[in-house]
């Protein structure tokens, strides 16, 4: 078993020029975050969470510094590349759920499979397991418009488990749920991170979120000022 | 994935039906005005070829020079001869002669005084040769409105308008007035045996149609004409080889120098028509480029607008693991497909419509009336080879365009960036 760090990043610092200078999003960013972790980076707004979710994510670069996630530099990723080390490795869920409105259910959960190049029989097994797991094979043909909050999400947690990720990164996931539908998504999540063993990191100042992670990264002005494991309140 | 794209594409309307009923109206107006511009100019040289001026003019160097004043002592002698030699030396094309004139056309009553009367402008061409084709190319029988064609000499036809104005009927007998050759006073009288429409203001408004035949014995021009004409195989216009055709005869007749030297005129060159031709066409091409470039424009922007709508599923589509260049490349197969489908609506509506407009035309009499120039009345669409083309243009070229640099849009931002505006 590789017990290398899933994520490492080293004096991670990520500057947006502002006015007639910077303003410094991540401030010298040192973190390790092993295989399986069930972890939340907890901060106010500006604290810089998503900006270090982006970055992990190969979505965003580093103004200095490094992030290794799965045991690749990101900086040295080009377009394509850093493409392919989220298609293959990488799920995303977003607070808005972001589901492409004009594809149903199924096809909205088929997308990543289809980036995979994977053929049509091991397609439709996959995305009626993960329908399976969220609870949604009864809305197979369902348009996101015809969804409720609660039931996009988990799409949103389908589309981005189906192809079995090694890590998913949560951007505010419960924003804009209520408690009950908050509690579902974190649960399952919960049962995916011990099933499947897929590390989870949060970016969050939702309570509820926060009463599931097992490690809590506090975030403030772009530096970490608290990084320790914690018990669950819930599980 | 491809059936993956097209399928978004057909059930996003934003991204299809919109994009496409544009494509389709910017390539239909695109082509309605390219058809209507060429037919204009079309229909101009054709009208006045026939009526006027024939791919070439051949007439006496004097007449040449007053020919508004229609001054038949000046015109040709023993035309047959000179049309004989014609045929000669160009075989291929039709010679006619024509004589032009003016006069008063008086119509009595019973008892011989005027019942009313009123200037004429007449024209007389060879209405009664059994080969000739001067009935078919001024379009005689299909400009019929009363009575019938003459068939016989002594028979003329005159235009609605001016019947109605002289309260002429078919079967009057009218007198013509003028003046003949050698200046004496010519008196002839004709029976009115049709009347006809041109669609062309100045000929419809007091026009007399007689027999070439008729008009030299009423004004004693034996064998003669004041202009002959000549006209290319099928009437269509050769402006290269009318220029090389009158250049040739003219190096002939260049060492005279009287009255009654010949001298011919290819169709650019009367009346100012190569000027106004040159000019309309350069106008006409401001013009198109004008349309164009709006219309290029304006679909560039549905293209630059449908991408910028869709950041927000970049965005996305991003994160789950599609390249930046996977992105970019189904946004220009997604223009195309647009480009081609509003292209192929687009110019199946405007040739459909060029092609009706070809055959029925707009009538703009109303804004011609009273106009001295040969401008048909109703303008008609012309449907060139070119005109299934000209809409890639503004149809697929600019929609490409739009998708193409929207999409670089892409490239340029961040992908975090792209990724804040899905959020927001």
């Amino acid at each position: 078993m590789d017990d290398r760090p899933l994520i490492t990043t080293h004096d991670l610092v990520k500057q947006y020029p502002a006015g007639g200078g910077f303003f410094t999003a991540l401030n010298k960013v040192n973190l390790s975050i092993q295989r399986g972790e069930f972890t939340g980076i907890v901060g106010p707004s500006g604290s810089g969470k998503t900006t270090l979710l982006n970055i992990i994510g190969a979505l965003d670069y580093p103004s200095s510094g490094s992030t290794l996630v799965i045991g690749t530099d990101t900086q040295e990723l080009d377009h394509r590349m850093s493409a392919r080390l989220r298609n293959e490795h990488i799920g995303f869920i977003f607070q808005t759920y972001n589901l492409l409105p004009v594809y149903n259910v199924y096809e909205n959960v088929e997308f990543p499979l289809l980036l995979l190049g994977m053929n049509a029989d091991e397609r439709d097994r996959a995305v009626m397991q993960a329908l399976e797991w969220v609870g949604l094979t009864d809305k197979v043909r369902s348009r996101p418009n015809q969804l409720s909050g609660g039931e996009s999400q988990r799409v949103a947690v389908a589309r981005a488990m189906v192809k079995k990720p090694e890590l998913v990164l949560a951007d505010e996931p419960t924003a804009n749920l209520d408690a009950e539908n908050s509690h579902n998504i974190l649960r399952m999540m919960v049962r995916f991170n011990e099933e499947l063993r897929t590390t989870f990191v949060f970016a969050t100042h939702d309570e509820k979120v926060i009463a599931y992670i097992r490690r809590k990264i506090t975030l403030n002005d772009g530096m970490v000022v608290e990084d320790r494991e914690t018990k669950p309140a819930i599980h | 994935m491809i059936r993956f794209l097209l399928k978004g594409l057909i059930r996003d309307r934003n991204r299809s039906l919109f994009p496409v009923i544009v494509v389709a109206i910017g390539v239909t107006l695109s082509i309605l005005m390219y058809t209507f511009m060429f037919g204009f100019l079309d229909e101009t040289v054709r009208s006045s070829a026939k009526l006027n001026t024939g791919h070439v003019k051949i007439m006496t160097k004097g007449y040449y020079e007053i020919q508004r004043q229609l001054p038949n002592d000046l015109s040709i002698d023993d035309a047959g001869t000179l049309i004989g030699e014609l045929r000669q030396d160009y075989p291929e094309m039709e010679w006619v002669p024509r004589i032009k004139f003016g006069g008063l056309l008086d119509l009595p009553d019973e008892e011989g005084e005027t019942r009313s009367q009123g200037p004429a402008l007449g024209f007389a061409v060879d209405l009664l040769g059994t080969n000739s084709r001067e009935r078919t190319r001024l379009n005689l029988k299909g400009g019929l409105v009363r009575g019938r064609l003459p068939l016989a000499r002594g028979e003329i036809l005159v235009s609605e308008g001016f019947a109605q104005r002289l309260e002429a009927g078919i079967g009057d007998t009218a007198t013509l007035i003028s003046s003949t050759k050698y200046g004496s006073i010519a008196v002839q009288n004709f029976v009115i045996v049709g009347t006809v429409t041109f669609g062309i203001g100045p000929l419809d408004r007091n026009s007399v149609i007689a027999d070439i035949e008729d008009m030299r014995y009423t004004l004693d021009m034996s064998d003669g004409a004041s202009e002959i004409l000549g006209f290319f195989p099928n009437e269509v216009y050769d402006e290269a080889a009318a220029d090389n055709i009158a250049r040739a005869f003219n190096t002939v007749s260049a060492g005279t120098d009287d009255d009654f030297s010949l001298v011919m005129l290819p169709l650019r060159e009367q009346n100012g028509l190569g000027e106004f031709l040159d000019m309309a066409r350069f106008r006409l091409s401001i013009i198109l480029f004008i349309f164009f470039l709006v219309m290029s424009i304006v679909l560039w922007n549905a293209g630059l607008m449908s991408g910028i709508r869709r950041y927000g599923e970049i965005g996305v589509r991003l994160a789950i693991g599609e390249s930046k260049g996977q992105v970019y490349t189904s946004m220009l197969y997604e223009s195309l497909i647009v480009g081609t489908v509003g292209f192929i609506i687009g110019s199946s509506v405007g040739l459909g419509v060029s092609f009706y407009l070809q055959e029925v035309g707009l009538d703009i009499s109303g804004m011609v009336r009273g106009s001295s120039v040969l401008i048909s009345n109703v303008i008609r669409a012309q449907v060139t080879p070119s005109s299934y083309f000209i809409g890639l243009i503004p149809g697929l070229v600019a929609t490409f365009l739009g998708s193409a640099i929207s999409g670089i849009a892409i490239f340029k931002r961040q992908t975090a960036q792209l990724f804040k505006e899905l959020e927001s």
